[in-house]
């Protein structure tokens, strides 16, 4: 296919939302995987919509008035019907080829889609009833760790994410960077993707998981190979002891008043198991996997209420005065 | 013997005296009892097309909520928990409770009529149908209505739909109401089948059949093939949150990946069980205003039937991210996108009949130029989603929804509206307005395209499916404000429709027998016709009967005036056979459909209902079956 034509079949459809392209499209594609997609889809675009003109200006030819030789409606004209017979089956000929060429063409861009680099960087992500809960793991035991809700990847190098699920079945998609893959109850799959370039490009799961579906979105991060390892180093490490009075008596809340029952923070008592890490939960984007943004007043507003934002998540309300609730989020977002 | 020789057959009678004997052994029963007794496949056709196009009403209106609910960002009108329960109801009403059982409800009514006979086969058969489809949707709506509707999706998958994260009745619920429009469902396919096998008019051969029962004809077996695969997926569903089995539970043994390839056995064929009979549809209103009969009908038969073959080697598109074997996935997009062949075959014959035709632009030929314009594109991004790559991007999005949407409605929809212009004179005894009918189509055909050609644009956006709100930053929007504006456009046109509906019963125009000058035999008799559909069975010398013998069409005689009788022919060249009795009206139908439905409904609560709801189920077949001492079939 020629570029022009390419370039003008993607500008047609992009054309009516150059300005809303956001962080998390299929038409804006940041990643090796996510362009090949498109470049397979530009490429069934065109034959289709070649497919599509022609039978609808055929179909108008035929509907055009003219005469016809007898009102009789079985006085049928032999050589016709002869022609139309075979143009018809001419046509399903071709149609058939039509299709055997784009089987070839898809199977050839789901060949390249799903190679596997031996090498890549592996990540272990578990679906929950609605969160991501996020594994670096793989290369050494001292350089494992857990996060939630936003992966960070360096540019350029392959990452392969191991997709399991807790509870019913989920599916992970950044469509900036690839297609999407299910996180199945009782299989571990596997998706592999390479970031082109930096950015922050969103997530969300697209198999419909009950309540809180809409509510279940993440951050990919891509970074440059060298603060993609320095995150990683830093992310590595347990949390740092808070300094200001604020934050600890934030840290001393945490753990008296059940936070740590369900949340882990290293390097510190609290290690439940039930909702996410919260290691470094200063340093990430968002919160309630995509809900919030990470922000003070955002963080307050989902530790006094999370059912009123995210209604039937697991996470209760605590009861707590301003004064502490003022100090949870202290000591929160100075877990960078 | 004696009093078989004095049996009075149809040839000793005149033409008036016959109707009005045949009319009175035919007819159904008055009063309420009588009502609820029918056997006639008209009176049944009749209840179902109004029964299902309520349902199409109810699950409009759950698209219309959803629609509101999405055409801004952070709109609060739905909780998240109702958003889930509507768009659950909204795709489990629109298949189970309209678009399956609509098809089926036109092909109740008109293939008795277009084969030439007088009642479908297995009528009291019919009749059970008809109360199970009725009372499995009811029951489904009245369980919404008490916040016990289902909310895990059309589709169900488990393990969201088993009982440690659904732990309500609500999938029990959905489940059992697939029984009852499975149970509606097969009934009618057996009916449809024996009925075109063995009750066709004399003369009426293979090649001679009219379109829409060949269509029907693929359809039932489509039905009887894929509806067992759904009927064991939502079975051990049930088992498993009644009785705790573990078919589906991964920490026994189970796999969830099952339900996926049980439901989408079925659930792709069931598309096509939709579509084939509006492509049937859609090849007799063309034949009639081209004005000449359908190029390639040989074409359009074997590619029926090739549709329904193919139909069943696709399901796994729906499966292309669940982590399968990669050249297994490619094969099955070369399986799916090989739909097409059958599909465009069909549709360069239609448009190859328009051209030599003379097309009369009435409304149902419109809505047939509308369907080809816009299944033509819903056929074409099914070839997108059927390729790996491009579904991994868009599976589970608004593109998806775009492209089922074209196919479905573009597809089905309005071919059927189109059927509806077209049979409502045969049916109702009255035409619809012309005028209404262009407003409508125009209405239709514009708010449908606006609804749902940005939701394309929306998928590859990253918007996806069954969410129930979104946040201002996605840009999402505006296109959702769009689409819903062309929502309500479309809904209006249903409006029009219905109002059509009701000012034509009244005040339309009145139809004789063959408003349209069409060519197939249920123009042959009157609008509407009587009990007994025709006075003497016709006799078929051609495809288009009523084209090529426009005078007198000829008839057979020798069938009983004195009971109900229908004339079974072979199966290939519809040669006279036998003379079988055809049943009376009769109440146990009913019965046995309330039996039936106390069995279902009790079973999703106790096993024990499985126990305690048999007997009375076995003393209503027992009565439906009670010998009567009916004479023996005779030659």
């Amino acid at each position: 296919m020629p570029a022009w034509v390419r370039s003008g079949l993607l500008l047609s459809v992009a054309l009516p939302l150059v300005a809303c392209t956001g962080s998390q499209s299929a038409l804006d594609p940041q990643g090796l995987q996510s362009e090949q997609i498109r470049h397979t889809f530009m490429m069934f675009l065109a034959v289709s919509g070649i497919v599509w003109a022609c039978v609808t200006v055929v179909l108008g030819i035929g509907l055009l008035p003219r005469k016809r030789i007898s009102d009789e409606p079985l006085e049928l004209r032999r050589p016709f019907e002869t022609r139309a017979g075979r143009m018809i089956l001419g046509l399903g000929a071709a149609t058939a080829l039509i299709v055997l060429v784009l089987s070839f063409v898809s199977y050839a861009g789901q060949r390249t889609l799903f190679a596997k680099d031996p090498n890549a960087l592996t990540l272990r992500i578990v679906g929950h009833q609605w969160w991501w809960e996020v594994h670096y793991a793989a290369d050494s035991p001292h350089n494992s760790f857990a996060t939630a809700n936003e992966i960070r990847i360096p540019v350029g190098k392959p990452v392969k994410v191991e997709l399991e699920s807790a509870d019913v079945i989920h599916s992970f998609w950044v469509p900036s960077l690839t297609g999407k893959m299910d996180l199945i109850t009782g299989q571990t799959n596997e998706i592999q993707f390479t970031a082109k370039n930096p950015g922050i490009y969103r997530g969300q799961c697209a198999e419909f998981c009950g309540l809180q579906h809409a509510h279940m979105a993440f951050a990919a991060i891509a970074l440059r190979p060298e603060e993609f390892e320095r995150w990683r180093e830093h992310e590595n490490q347990g949390a740092t002891s808070p300094t200001d009075t604020l934050a600890k008596q934030g840290e001393q809340l945490f753990r008296g008043r059940g936070c740590a029952l369900c949340h882990t923070i290293r390097g510190t008592l609290a290690g439940g198991q039930l909702g996410p890490d919260l290691t470094h939960v200063g340093s990430r984007t968002t919160l309630a996997a995509g809900t919030l943004p990470q922000t003070p007043a955002a963080l307050g507003a989902w530790i006094a209420d999370p059912q009123h934002i995210k209604p039937g998540n697991l996470m209760p309300q605590m009861p707590l005065q301003s004064g502490e609730l003022i100090a949870i989020i202290r000591y929160l977002e100075q877990l960078e | 013997m004696a009093a078989e020789q004095r049996e009075i057959r149809d040839d000793a009678l005149d033409g008036s005296q016959l109707a009005a004997r045949l009319e009175s052994i035919w007819r159904t029963p008055s009063g309420l009892i009588g009502t609820l007794m029918s056997v006639d496949h008209k009176i049944i056709g009749r209840r179902y097309i109004v029964t299902a196009f309520a349902f199409l009403f109810l699950g409009g209106m759950l698209a219309i909520l959803m629609r509101i609910q999405l055409a801004g960002a952070e709109q609060r009108l739905l909780s998240p928990d109702l958003y889930n329960q509507v768009f659950t109801m909204h795709g489990s009403t629109m298949m189970f409770l309209f678009a399956v059982p609509v098809m089926e409800a036109f092909a109740v009514y008109l293939v008795p009529l277009m084969v030439g006979t007088r009642n479908i086969a297995f009528p009291r058969l019919n009749a059970f149908s008809y109360w199970m489809f009725l009372f499995g949707g009811c029951f489904l709506w009245i369980s919404f209505a008490f916040n016990v509707g289902p909310d895990v999706g059309w589709f169900a998958y488990t393990p969201l739909s088993s009982l440690q994260f659904t732990p309500s009745k609500r999938a029990d619920v959905w489940a059992q109401m697939i029984t009852f429009t499975e149970v509606a469902a097969l009934a009618v396919a057996v009916e449809i089948i024996v009925t075109v096998f063995k009750q066709r008019a004399p003369g009426m051969t293979l090649d001679r059949i009219p379109l829409f029962v060949w269509a029907m004809l693929v359809t039932a077996f489509l039905i009887m093939f894929a509806m067992p695969s759904i009927m064991i997926a939502s079975t051990s569903l049930i088992l498993d949150r009644l009785v705790s089995t573990r078919f589906y539970d991964p920490s026994s043994g189970g796999n969830v990946l099952l339900w996926q390839h049980l439901f989408w056995f079925f659930g792709h064929p069931e598309v096509y069980i939709i579509f084939i009979p509006a492509t049937g549809m859609a090849s007799m209103i063309l034949a009639t205003f081209a004005r000449r009969p359908v190029i390639g009908y040989p074409v359009i038969v074997l590619s029926l039937i090739a549709t329904g073959f193919l139909s069943f080697g696709l399901w796994v598109h729906h499966m292309f991210v669940t982590g399968l074997p990669q050249l297994g996935a490619g094969l099955f997009t070369a399986s799916s996108m090989l739909i097409a062949v059958p599909s465009g075959l069909q549709i360069f014959c239609w448009i190859a009949t328009l051209w030599d035709g003379r097309p009369v632009y009435r409304t149902p030929l419109l809505f047939v130029l509308g369907f080809i314009v816009i299944f033509v594109i819903g056929g074409l991004s099914g070839v997108m989603v059927a390729s790996v790559p491009i579904d991994t991007q868009v599976h589970d999005t608004y593109f998806v929804v775009a492209h089922f949407h074209y196919v479905l409605i573009g597809g089905a929809v309005f071919p059927l509206i189109g059927a509806v212009y077209y049979w409502f004179p045969k049916i109702c005894g009255r035409m619809l307005s012309e005028r209404l009918g262009h407003w409508n189509f125009w209405l239709a055909f514009c708010g449908f395209n606006i609804a749902f050609f940005p939701m394309h644009i929306l998928g590859l956006m990253g918007m996806p499916r069954r969410v129930y709100t979104y946040t201002p930053e996605m840009g999402w929007d505006r296109l959702n404000l769009l689409s819903s504006v062309g929502a309500a456009i479309f809904a209006l046109s249903f409006a029009v429709l219905l109002a059509n509906a009701i000012y034509s019963l009244r005040k339309g125009t009145l139809a004789h027998d063959n408003p349209w000058g069409a060519s197939t035999l249920e123009w042959a008799t009157a609008s509407p016709p009587p009990p007994q559909n025709f006075d003497r069975i016709p006799a078929v010398t051609h495809r288009d009967p009523l084209w090529a013998d426009s005078n007198t069409l000829p008839v057979i005689a020798g069938l009983s005036a004195e009971r109900r009788e229908v004339l079974l022919t072979s199966l290939a060249e519809a040669e006279p056979q036998i003379r079988e009795a055809s049943p009376e009206p009769s109440i146990w139908p009913l019965l046995t459909a309330i039996a039936t439905t106390i069995f279902f409904i009790g079973s999703i609560f106790t096993p024990w209902a499985v126990m305690w709801g048999t007997p009375p189920m076995a003393i209503t077949l027992i009565g439906w079956f009670w010998p009567t001492g009916s004479k023996e079939d005779e030659e």
